[in-house]
């Protein structure tokens, strides 16, 4: 209906042809002589197969990640059944039908590290900041394909390491994600701390220049990369949130780096950054000096704005998948932008509120609580401009609508109580419980995942010229929806009543003896809401092959990678790239054609839309 | 035998699920219905979020109210009661945000769900509206800082010069007390002198710790300021107390203190429990190894009398384990035992002590 609005530029028939025929069972032949099978799908330098690397590893990771976690619900849920039937798959670790301890605690490690790492932050960031930057600022890839291709293939390789390290004998590292030292650098603390760590280690540092890597590209493209007409202030949000992200990475991660550098000092070499004072395992060792708060120090700075890292694009893909099926222009967009700076800059000043029980300087301890809890400040700010865009909306529920809104209120629930944690008086008692547990899953793990599979809703058209099944796309929302707040609500009950995390088993205390049930149902609901992802995973393998056609721009929208044809290609528009003319939010314009007006079109072919100040725009 | 009906049984649930989706799929094809942008779908989405909102707050409210005497832990320390009333204070507040902004996003997905004919307003900004909803969240943090600053600067300072002083020493898997006796200060400790029986690394040239003794339990006096040091002996535990909202890391090289006035005695807790087996415990709350789950000692909040009485009770360590004393020599090496002996610090020993 809107081809007239919808062509850019430079015509695109062909393309437009190839997308109208939506259920041509034909097979198109590509026309990509060239590309050997190696260098299309493996060596990629596209950025779009790059993404979907990035997207399939990540999903992989998530489902590691998630048996994991069903793993070590088992044990919480039913602490005195015996798992003989998990022999098959834990092997010695469940020796005589009881879980061992120490593996536990390694499931929780890799647990943590996976989720935050593999599939938060290089799934995440590494899938839609590769697809969405070079198509919704109109570059014809990443300012350096090589780079790209290499940050793919370093996460892979730390993926390896950490994925073989799970099966060493020893274990894989146990000391929480944090790994704290000194009980991440003494092998005699734990077995998890001997070759398990080291992998870790490895596995990590390899990661951080995958994601430097990533992100100096995704930087470097946003800045010069951007097609004719394309400033700053008409960059979707989705750029802007992945932009800032990619700087929080940049600035960030070299931090951890030097933290893991040290720490295999310490560890191999005989160093004592972290290490002072210690009698382990019968012996006095010689290190002496060293400050183990030190490293929370290094790994908070990375840490903190890691969170941000993975909860950022969610932000940017929320915001304009909201604003798409609200067919509303997105609230204060201004506002919206200057609130991720502000989320940015404040990210980076906030990272002791994690420390404030460590013995650190009790003046620091309010210094950073007060950082911290300004934080709230630009967080509601956002949350009240999606409310307002939704406010007088003509609401799609598409599975990725779905998902963005089932984002702002996981993001809501589990954004208030870090005003609880955020303060250091209350954090004396809530820290490491169940409260902080629930905070974290609620706030940056659900809602990050939430944020994710809505921009695999929406942004599946683009990956695999497809479309996802919508109704398997409901059932998929409403399950995991009442799964996550089912499993995270009652565990606020858990933490307030003081319950540690990391916890084996609580049989051990008269005070933490009480809600065995509890355990028990917030273990159900996390299983049968793992579980339930299984439908996605179905969904989404079945609809890259079997899946309906995509259209050209299947939600009538306006930004630039809906003016691509359907069948992607390398370099991504046919002819000349558009030039953008206008902001992305021009939805529901009075005076207009149709409810949407693209990017590419100029004011010169809107008059009867245009705002006054628009008028004489060029 | 069961187990390849269970398999069977599951595959068979999956192809039939298979199929009715199969069957989902071609049936809106042929009804034309998967070529409709907006259909019956979006009303029943739209529907499912009132219904989802209400069904979902009954719940909370319901388990909340069922909850709610468990959750709570009893207090039974001065800052702790201030602390609970913050906690619930916020509570309060946070709930107030969470109420307004939920019913805001579930209502709006019910009342501006997608009508056949019907456009978005367009209304791209509003400076003013930005303003306000700046500034309220902005003044509600403050009134929060400004409370917790308070409290904080009070529970962080320092501790009353008559505060009862003992130490805790955190190691895998359990927790170690010292007294410092009659002297009233506890004695130097060199993690180098540790062994079976010297567990704590006394240094005996230290007369200070001649008379230190390390009971099996923590017993505390009700009504008097209480300040706990704290240490760690391998890797970083976290002293919880949940009763007396006391947390605080026990660090290795690096001694940290927490210090609070207990209120109620054991006794008395558990006449107000109405369970004749409470007892205070201390956990760990820092990932440590493990027994990190089983790290607990037990705690006991005495009356004054009863208080004087245990200690008076209690033996010294160099009364229990005279051999200490007997092989004591000069800690090596030399110069080290002069230079403490020359300095009048009776604090742990510096980086350069121990070199």
């Amino acid at each position: 209906m809107a081809t007239d609005l919808n062509t850019p530029r430079v015509p695109v028939e062909v393309a437009l042809g190839h997308g109208l025929h939506a259920h041509d069972e034909h097979h198109d032949e590509h026309e990509h002589h060239e590309e050997s099978w190696l260098f299309k799908y493996v060596f990629s330098q596209d950025h779009k197969m790059i993404a979907k690397q990035f997207l399939i590893t990540g999903m992989l990771w998530a489902i590691i990640g998630g048996t994991l976690s069903s793993l070590f619900r088992i044990q919480l849920g039913w602490p005195k059944a015996t798992l003989d039937w998990l022999e098959p798959v834990l092997g010695h670790w469940v020796a005589g039908g009881k879980l061992d301890p120490e593996f536990y605690l390694a499931m929780v490690t890799m647990h943590g590290t996976i989720m935050v790492f593999f599939v938060l932050t290089a799934g995440l960031s590494g899938t839609f900041s590769n697809l969405l930057i070079p198509l919704q600022v109109g570059a014809r890839d990443m300012a350096s394909g090589f780079m790209n291709m290499l940050s793919y293939w370093f996460f892979f390789l730390s993926s390896v390491l950490m994925f073989v390290s799970l099966f060493i004998h020893t274990g894989p590292a146990s000391a929480g994600w944090t790994i704290y030292p000194p009980l991440s650098a003494l092998p005699q603390a734990m077995p998890g701390s001997g070759a398990g760590m080291t992998l870790w280690l490895c596995s990590m540092a390899i990661f951080i220049v995958s994601s430097l890597l990533g992100s100096l590209n995704y930087i470097t493209t946003v800045i010069n990369l951007r097609t004719e007409g394309m400033s700053m202030t008409k960059l979707p949000l989705t750029i802007w949130a992945f932009f800032l992200t990619a700087v929080l990475g940049v600035l960030s991660f070299p931090v951890l780096f030097s933290a893991a550098l040290l720490l295999i000092f310490d560890r191999s070499f005989g160093t004592s950054f972290f290490l002072s004072d210690i009698y382990i395992g019968g012996q006095a060792l010689s290190n002496t000096g060293g400050s183990p708060i030190l490293f929370q120090h290094l790994f908070w700075f990375l840490g903190h704005p890691e969170v941000y890292i993975v909860i950022m694009p969610g932000f940017g893909m929320v915001s304009e998948i909201i604003a798409t099926n609200s067919r509303k222009p997105i609230f204060g967009y201004r506002a919206m932008i200057g609130s991720l700076l502000g989320i940015s800059l404040l990210s980076f000043i906030v990272w002791a509120h994690h420390m404030f029980i460590t013995g650190m300087n009790p003046f620091l301890g309010s210094i950073f609580m007060f950082l911290t809890l300004i934080i709230a400040v630009p967080s509601a700010v956002k949350v009240f401009n999606w409310l307002a865009t939704m406010w007088r909306g003509n609401i799609r529920f598409t599975s990725a609508m779905l998902f963005a809104l089932g984002f702002v209120s996981l993001f809501i629930s589990g954004g208030l109580t870090g005003i609880i944690l955020g303060n250091a008086t209350l954090d004396i008692q809530l820290h490491d419980t169940y409260f902080v547990v629930a905070h974290f899953h609620l706030v940056m793990g659900s809602s990050a995942f939430f944020g994710m599979f809505a921009g695999v809703y929406h942004w599946f058209p683009k990956m695999f010229g497809r479309m996802l099944d919508e109704k398997l796309g409901y059932i998929h929302f409403w399950l995991t929806f009442l799964g996550v707040y089912l499993v995270f609500l009652p565990m606020h009950y858990i933490g307030i009543a003081g319950f540690p995390r990391r916890y084996y088993a609580f049989t051990g205390f008269d005070t933490f003896s009480t809600f065995a049930d509890l355990n028990q149902f917030i273990s159900i609901a996390a299983i049968l809401s793992f579980v339930g992802q299984f439908v996605f995973i179905f969904n989404f393998v079945y609809s890259i092959f079997r899946g309906r056609r995509a259209t050209q721009n299947p939600w009538n929208s306006t930004t630039l990678e809906w003016t691509t044809p359907v069948e992607a290609l390398h370099g991504n528009w046919p002819g000349a790239i558009p030039a953008v003319h206008r902001w992305p939010y021009d939805y529901s314009k009075p005076g207009a054609a149709a409810d949407f007006i693209p990017q590419t079109v100029p004011f010169s072919e809107t008059t009867s839309s245009n705002l006054p100040h628009e008028q004489d725009y060029e | 035998m069961i187990n390849l009906a269970l398999l069977l049984g599951g595959i068979l649930v999956l192809v039939v699920l298979g199929l009715l989706f199969r069957l989902q799929v071609l049936t809106s094809i042929f009804s034309g219905s998967s070529k409709k942008e907006i259909g019956t779908s979006n009303k029943v989405n739209a529907l499912l979020f009132p219904v989802v909102f209400i069904g979902g707050g009954i719940g909370f409210v319901w388990s909340a109210m069922a909850y709610y005497k468990e959750t709570l832990i009893p207090v039974a320390s001065q800052h702790g009661v201030a602390l609970d009333s913050m906690f619930w204070l916020s509570m309060a507040i946070i709930l107030i945000a969470f109420a307004v902004t939920q019913i805001l996003l579930f209502v709006y997905a019910y009342r501006y769900q997608h009508q056949e004919g019907k456009r978005g307003y367009f209304y791209p900004h509003n400076n003013k509206v930005e303003i306000i909803w700046t500034v309220i969240p902005a003044i509600v943090m403050a009134i929060l800082i400004f409370n917790g600053w308070k409290q904080w600067a009070k529970i962080t300072g320092p501790a009353p010069k008559d505060a009862v002083v003992l130490e805790l020493m955190g190691k895998q898997f359990n927790w170690m007390v010292r007294y410092p006796g009659t002297d009233g200060e506890l004695g130097n400790l060199n993690y180098r002198l540790i062994d079976a029986t010297n567990e704590w690394g006394f240094d005996f040239n230290d007369k200070h710790g001649q008379d230190d003794f390390t009971p099996r339990e923590i017993h505390l006096p009700k009504g008097r300021p209480v300040l706990i040091k704290i240490r760690a002996r391998d890797v970083i535990h976290g002293m919880y107390m949940p009763h007396f909202r006391a947390q605080m890391y026990a660090v290795p090289g690096m001694p940290t203190q927490f210090w609070f006035t207990p209120t109620k005695t054991t006794e008395e807790m558990r006449t107000e429990t109405g369970n004749s087996k409470f007892n205070y415990e201390l956990a760990c709350s820092q990932i440590c190894g493990r027994g990190h789950f089983a790290m607990k000692m037990a705690l006991i909040v005495d009356d004054e009398t009863d208080y004087k009485e245990w200690i008076a009770a209690q033996k010294t360590f160099t009364s229990e384990h005279p051999e200490v004393l007997a092989n004591l020599k000069p800690v090596a090496p030399e110069p080290v035992s002069k230079q403490q002996a020359n300095t009048t610090a009776p604090v742990t020993k510096t980086v350069a002590a121990a070199l």
